[in-house]
């Protein structure tokens, strides 16, 4: 292909990113066409559909959507071309949105996928769509979490920790409520969940003072947090969680539809047929992102991360504004940790975390430091996460292993290609020394 | 006006040398108390705990042994991390690369045929550094080119480390003579790493270790690349002036500790347990315990030697209370947490002064006093 450099400089400028990432970003269109086509569209019979079921038993029953019934190999012959011509025109023309662009391919090329895995058989989108947003409702408040405290500069790697202390802080005292004192579990709940805030907040301000006022080594602190965590929940677990397993059962919340808007087809059981956690975290993504904002806080928050020396001039108390919201950081944490229990499985085991923190500190980076953006992030992880089930259930013939590895790959893959010129905030793990 | 005694930190000039030697030993103390009221409150007698570790870990030849064979891969992996931390890079998956060294050195013991007996061992270990060398170049290398935060990179490589292990012994490397555990066949003789007498201290893997620490306290204080390191630690911007390469920095300080970890690795599957098992069973954590044992040294590659010791004495202190007083496995995991968290604390004393301001009327008389004795 004879392309002037000029014309590769036009086609980068136009989405905003470097002329050898714009032909990469082609390249890779090109290669998820080649790739349905080689992998899936040759295995798919003649004759053969896919069924996607659009409809899980919930309130929403009463005007169930018809099943979506697909031909295979149509489909992804179809689903191949079109890839390919994105590709095309990305290296010819060049897309202004390129990571949305990029969203678009991987998003058809995981339908190809589930075409393929799915062919002969049925395959129930809206229960996978809905396992999606379950799975990606902890690692959005971790990344929530994350947030709120690089905004002012401080590194929270302590979030897996917090989390598995608000997590089994929600646990114990849940279940102390519900099954030793008798309370219901309308009242028991909402204990354990302002227990497990508690216990967040306070690993948060731990994590603060050591971070602001004893201007420790950020990432060394947020590893003692978490290693810490790991043996004070393992050890309490095990001494007393083991012996006592009416302490280790909270019930879990039930969902509660939201008139109207849950009836919308297919996404609105998965939005809005939801347990009330779910709907304090888009609460939650509200207030935060108009709290960052639109609001003098915010913006203080956001200048002490930016920069310190100035907001200090101006009067602003860098170390308070940074105090507050690692508290309030290791709090969101923590109301991870409380979903993974109350709003999901009802019991803590050990480790159970498994990395979640983590991946939310990526879905930050992905997100570019802002909540609907890490939230978005979140929901891939989430998808991901879901679709690693899906399979083992499809009987795809990965290992287990290889499935299980996915989430972390994913972070990997989405860390390094997608995410372009991520940049944190100017101080980000700086300690401020008032001079 | 303040009417309280009020404590003030003041930033200290310069560090008395005994003070920054003393507290992490206070730190480590205070950490123990801690605990001690932890167990008190849960019905353990804390003092009884802390006996039985003390005598599990150095009590006893068998336990000062274990000890020793503990030691080994905490001082690998710490010396590693300890090079990797004063270049502010911070490698937090030495456990992922532990285990890529596991796998690769299990790979040449078993499964590359016609290579003589009396290069079997070395081919292992070269293996095993190489492998782990490249697996922290992955984190490495998305720093350096894109910028990614290793941080998070190198954790996740942690994960995917541990399911490949397990992929391998429950299907591919799965040894027939297993009786259906997820273990690989045993190694034969030749690559199996020699022990002193009947203790399990694999001692080329300890020479190793020893060697490792001090090679790398002389290329830290003594080199120019170490001079690099250090600069780039402590003044990235200086570095950059002064013409310093920090990509290269950060990707040599890497894989030499990705190298380090991995040998750590190979000691363990070859050293003690002759066969790749499930990740938990190579190795406890030694890759995030290691974190621990670089920080208690300060970061100085001969005093990791003396903390891998110490901490590899935890562990087994913490197996001896586990058998004897049924405390969980975890509580290793406590005392670390602990200590890490104190040590880090403990910092600030060598750093600031800490002056209690005495409330105004009483410092007013404490200075009437002082001019009327003079």
């Amino acid at each position: 292909m004879s392309v002037s450099p000029s014309t590769w400089e036009r086609i980068a400028a136009r989405g905003g990113i470097s002329p050898r990432k714009a032909r990469t970003h082609g390249l890779i269109f090109i290669g998820a066409g080649l790739l349905i086509y080689l992998l899936f569209a040759r295995a798919a019979a003649i004759g053969e559909t896919s069924t996607f079921v659009l409809n899980f038993g919930g309130a929403a029953e009463t005007a169930p959507v018809p099943d979506l019934v697909l031909p295979t190999a149509p489909t992804l012959y179809a689903l191949a071309l079109v890839c390919a011509f994105l590709g095309g025109w990305q290296l010819a023309r060049g897309f202004r949105r390129p990571n949305l662009a990029l969203g678009v391919i991987t998003g058809l090329f995981i339908w190809a996928f589930l075409t393929w895995a799915s062919r002969g058989q049925s395959f129930n989108l809206t229960g996978m769509l809905n396992s999606a947003l379950l799975r990606a409702v902890p690692i959005a408040l971790a990344a929530l979490s994350g947030v709120i405290c690089e905004r002012c500069a401080v590194i929270n790697i302590g979030i897996e920790g917090m989390m598995l202390t608000g997590a089994f802080t929600a646990t114990l005292t849940a279940s102390l409520a519900l099954n030793l004192w008798g309370w219901p579990s309308w009242a028991s709940m909402p204990f354990g969940l302002i227990c497990a805030l508690v216990a967040g907040a306070w690993m948060g301000l731990l994590l603060a003072i050591l971070a602001v006022r004893f201007k420790v080594n950020q990432i060394i602190a947020g590893t003692a947090i978490n290693i810490l965590s790991v043996g004070i929940t393992s050890f309490l677990s095990a001494r007393i969680l083991a012996h006592f397993q009416q302490l280790n059962n909270t019930g879990t919340l039930q969902p509660v539809p939201i008139p109207l808007l849950y009836r919308i087809p297919v996404i609105g059981p998965v939005i809005f047929e939801q347990n009330l956690l779910v709907y304090l975290l888009y609460i939650l993504l509200v207030v935060t992102h108009i709290v960052l904002f639109h609001t003098r806080w915010g913006l203080r928050t956001r200048a002490v991360g930016e920069h310190p020396r100035a907001a200090d001039t101006l009067g602003i108390n860098v170390f308070r504004v940074r105090y507050v919201n690692v508290t309030i950081g290791g709090m969101v944490a923590a109301l991870g940790g409380a979903f993974l229990i109350l709003g999901s499985v009802g019991r803590f085991d050990e480790l159970m975390t498994a990395g979640k923190g983590f991946i939310g500190l990526a879905a930050m980076i992905f997100g570019k430091w802002m909540p609907f953006g890490a939230f978005g992030a979140a929901l891939i992880f989430g998808f991901a996460d879901a679709l690693q089930t899906k399979l083992a259930i499809l009987e795809v013939p990965i290992p287990s292993q290889f499935l299980l590895m996915a989430p972390y790959l994913m972070t990997i893959i989405i860390l390094a290609g997608v995410v372009g010129e991520a940049v944190p905030p100017a101080a980000d793990g700086q300690p401020y020394e008032k001079q | 006006m303040n009417t309280w005694p009020r404590i003030r930190l003041e930033k200290r000039s310069d560090t008395p040398h005994w003070l920054s030697r003393v507290t992490p030993g206070l730190s480590v103390l205070a950490a123990l108390l801690v605990i001690a009221v932890i167990f008190g409150l849960l019905g353990v007698n804390p003092w009884i705990a802390y006996a039985r570790i003390l005598t599990g870990a150095f009590g006893s030849l068998y336990g000062l042994s274990e000890t020793v064979t503990k030691a080994i891969p905490l001082m690998l992996a710490g010396t590693g991390l300890a090079v990797a931390f004063r270049a502010r890079v911070y490698n937090i998956g030495a456990e992922g690369q532990l285990l890529i060294g596991a796998i690769c050195a299990t790979g040449v013991a078993l499964f590359i045929p016609g290579i003589p007996d009396e290069l079997r061992l070395p081919a292992m270990f070269l293996a095993g550094a190489l492998g782990g060398a490249v697996w922290a170049l992955v984190p490495a290398v998305l720093k350096a080119r894109l910028r990614i935060d290793e941080v998070l990179t190198s954790l996740m490589t942690v994960y995917i480390a541990s399911e490949l292990v397990n992929y391998l012994v429950y299907g591919p490397w799965k040894g027939p003579s297993e009786w259906g555990f997820p273990y690989t066949d045993k190694f034969p003789l030749a690559a199996q790493i020699p022990r002193i007498g009947m203790t399990r201290i694999h001692y080329p893997t300890l020479i190793l270790a020893l060697l490792a620490a001090v090679l790398a306290y002389i290329l830290v204080q003594r080199t120019r690349w170490g001079f690099e390191i250090r600069v780039t630690g402590e003044n990235p911007e200086a570095a950059r002036y002064a013409g310093m390469n920090y990509l290269r920095t950060a990707i040599l300080v890497m894989a030499l500790s990705g190298a380090l970890a991995g040998i750590a690795g190979v000691g363990e599957v070859a050293g003690i347990h002759y066969r790749l098992r499930y990740p938990q069973g190579i190795s406890p954590g030694y890759g995030f315990t290691a974190i621990i044992v670089a920080w208690l040294a300060r970061l100085n590659p001969l005093g990791v030697i003396l903390t891998s010791l110490l901490i590899g004495g935890l562990l087994v202190g913490g197996d001896a209370i586990q058998l004897a007083m049924g405390l969980p496995s975890a509580t290793v995991y406590l005392f670390n947490g602990m200590i890490l968290l104190f040590v880090l604390s403990g910092d600030l004393f060598t750093r600031y002064r800490i002056r209690i301001e005495l409330p105004e009327r009483v410092s007013v008389l404490v200075r009437q006093e002082r001019e009327e004795v003079r």
